[in-house]
């Protein structure tokens, strides 16, 4: 069905941060504006998802023009809960940086970055059209240049270089993969797409170009063994930062390996045996490099790369309750990722140190904020009946059902590290003895923060861990929006349909 | 002491000649980018170009006699414009949503108008483009300068 309003959650990103930028130096007004355009696109993005479960798939076409010719924009049940996450995360991080990031000249340029960054995710979510996907991520990655060097520190720059170099080589990959699959099909509208492959000969050609793809999209995802300069550089920026980049860069690699691996690249048993090994590795070797970290936010890191491994393996084994369990941990993980980065930044906050070794006694100090953070940690292993048990459960269910017992295997073994590394966290931060840390010269503390700031920092932690129960809680709603999710990715003709006949 | 900095610094750097020369090039420059502006739709041109080489005009000029004359002839800082230009270029691929029909389609006016010609949404686009073009290109050299200055 035809809807020109699916465009306004880009549009109310964009709108916000031009606003941001002719605040260009009232920060304390930038601060409420970030929040407030987040707010309402939060508030859209609830709407357009009920839209969609109600009515269906809804498409624009950007200019007027029909598909395949025009920019095709196609919200259907993915993108919309997609859309709807990533508004939840967003609106939590603003908040965060509003009662984080002290004021800095270098806060000026921070928030409407930001606002650029979210746009290009969402508008990622949106795009029905190959090279509007690129150019989304182009834009994506230059907002993440912008924000990852902030602070302008030797170790932002260190961690920057090795990200912009190795991403810079995906978006060559990945735009080389485009340039093959044009030359194959003569269009690259992703529903024509999958109309065309079908009927190239080439198929060896093709797989190559598959190939290209994963190769591509997989470093942007982090999956093995591409993933290294994930944990060489999100533990550098500041919490906010690395909390949005650890909560949603990745998963828009996994979000367009989904797309595109259902849509027009139908996996042939050799594909799917890549994805399926790479799956394998990216969950043992992300839990061996998480269980020796003794640095809070990269054995967060690390932790990114293991559970990238869960989605993946969903989409190796290609069967419909796989994928659902891949889509539910992709909404799970958004969530749970997102606010660990920021407890990482409250404790850092709290006690002036990210190291586990000086760390300790925080249970003892401060226990509600250890409940509040417990929701989080414990939602990440999957211990019943929280959030990340319900995917694992389907994903192994699924595992089961096409005999994939390495991938079961290592599933089980990637959850036990993660269980492994969670405790030592646990331990080491909340049950051991308080190591007072002295902090740094400069450093303000928790407790000398004014109120409003300290407010920003717990609220948004307590809120996305509000949501990580509402998934726990509520899983058998979230299961059926996820297994009507992988129905529509392995059935995709109603999608292709409401993007090329729509004379209405 | 006392110096005229604005001279000192165009007399180390430039010749009468660029100088005299860049006094007449700068507004032909000018007018000359606003009509590959306007051309631009279905003819060779359009706002990149005509942000390019309005941005020359400028620059030219701010080589043969300073930055400090050409930052007093803007007298705002040309950042300011990379905003403006998008928010111009944002607002007019939205109005076409307000008549129910896609994002950035085309709206024309049914008229010639004299001298412009057909005008649309287009145009405002690239009067959009053109301002973010001049905006990120002076902003460069003017950091540039600043920094050699210093």
């Amino acid at each position: 069905m035809t809807d020109h309003s699916i465009l306004i959650p880009i549009l109310i990103q964009l709108t916000t941060a031009l606003l941001l930028l002719f605040m260009w130096n009232r920060i304390h007004l930038q601060r409420r504006a970030s929040v407030i355009g987040n707010a309402i696109g939060l508030a859209y993005a609830i709407y357009l998802f009920q839209k969609v479960y109600h009515q269906g798939i809804l498409v624009t076409q950007g200019g007027g023009w029909e598909a395949p010719y025009g920019i095709t924009f196609a919200a259907d049940l993915f993108s919309a809960s997609m859309i709807l996450i990533a508004s939840a995360s967003g609106l939590a991080v603003s908040i965060f940086a509003a009662g984080s990031m002290s004021k800095r000249r270098s806060m000026f340029v921070f928030f409407p970055i930001f606002h650029f960054l979210l746009m290009g995710i969402i508008g990622s979510f949106l795009a029905g059209d190959l090279f509007n996907l690129y150019v989304w991520f182009e834009l994506i990655i230059i907002a993440s240049f912008g924000l990852i060097t902030f602070g302008g520190g030797k170790r932002q720059l260190e961690g920057a270089l090795k990200y912009v170099t190795l991403n810079l080589l995906a978006s060559i990959l990945f735009i080389t993969g485009i340039a093959f699959l044009y030359g194959l099909t003569g269009t690259l509208n992703m529903a024509d797409l999958a109309l065309k492959t079908a009927e190239v000969e080439n198929k060896n050609l093709l797989t190559i170009t598959a190939l290209f793809f994963f190769v591509g999209l997989g470093i942007k995802t982090a999956v093995f063994p591409l993933y290294f300069w994930l944990p060489a550089s999100y533990h550098t920026p500041l919490s906010a930062i690395s909390a949005i980049f650890g909560g949603l860069l990745t998963k828009v690699g996994v979000y367009t390996m989904l797309r595109i691996f259902s849509l027009f690249f139908l996996p042939d048993p050799f594909v799917s045996n890549v994805i399926t090994v790479v799956a394998i590795f990216t969950l043992i070797a992300g839990a061996m490099g998480a269980m020796i970290q003794n640095d809070l936010r990269k054995l967060f890191s690390w932790l990114i790369v293991c559970h990238i491994g869960f989605m993946i393996a969903g989409l190796g084994m290609y069967t419909t309750i796989a994928i659902a369990g891949a889509v539910f941990y992709l909404f799970h993980d958004i969530i749970v990722k997102t606010n660990l980065f920021m407890i990482s930044g409250l404790i850092h906050r709290i006690t002036g140190s990210f190291k586990l070794k000086k760390l300790g006694g925080f249970y003892a100090h401060y226990p509600s904020k250890t409940l509040l953070i417990a929701i989080p940690l414990f939602s990440l292993v999957g211990i019943p009946p929280l959030s990340g048990f319900w995917p694992k459960l389907l994903l192994i269910n699924g595992g089961l059902d096409t005999g994939s017992y390495w991938l079961i295997a290592s599933i089980l073994v990637a959850s036990f590290i993660t269980l492994f590394a969670i405790g030592k966290v646990w331990i080491e931060v909340f049950w051991k003895k308080g190591a007072t840390v002295t902090p740094k010269k400069h450093f303000v503390t928790f407790s000398e923060l004014r109120y409003i700031h300290k407010v920003g920092f717990v609220l948004p932690i307590a809120a996305l861990g509000a949501i990580s129960l509402f998934l726990a809680f509520g899983a058998g709603w979230v299961y059926t929006v996820s297994e009507q999710i992988a129905q529509e990715l392995m059935n995709p003709e109603s999608y292709i349909e409401a993007i090329l006949n729509q004379n209405n | 002491m006392h110096r005229n900095n604005d001279d000192n610094q165009a007399g180390q750097m430039t010749t009468l000649i660029l100088r005299t020369a860049s006094t007449y090039l700068m507004p032909l420059l000018l007018l000359f980018s606003i009509f590959i502006l306007i051309r631009g739709h279905y003819e060779p041109g359009g706002g990149f170009v005509g942000g390019l080489i309005a941005s020359i005009a400028l620059v030219v000029y701010g080589y043969a006699n300073g930055l400090k004359r050409i930052k007093s002839f803007l007298q705002f800082h040309p950042g300011g414009l990379i905003p403006t230009g998008v928010t111009l270029a944002m607002l007019s691929g939205i109005a076409p949503m307000f008549l129910g029909k896609p994002f950035m389609t085309g709206l024309w006016l049914d008229q010639q108008l004299p001298i412009i010609g057909h005008v649309g949404t287009a145009l405002f686009f690239d009067t959009g483009v053109y301002l973010v073009v001049v905006g990120t290109t002076l902003t460069i050299i003017f950091s540039i300068g600043e920094e050699i200055d210093s």
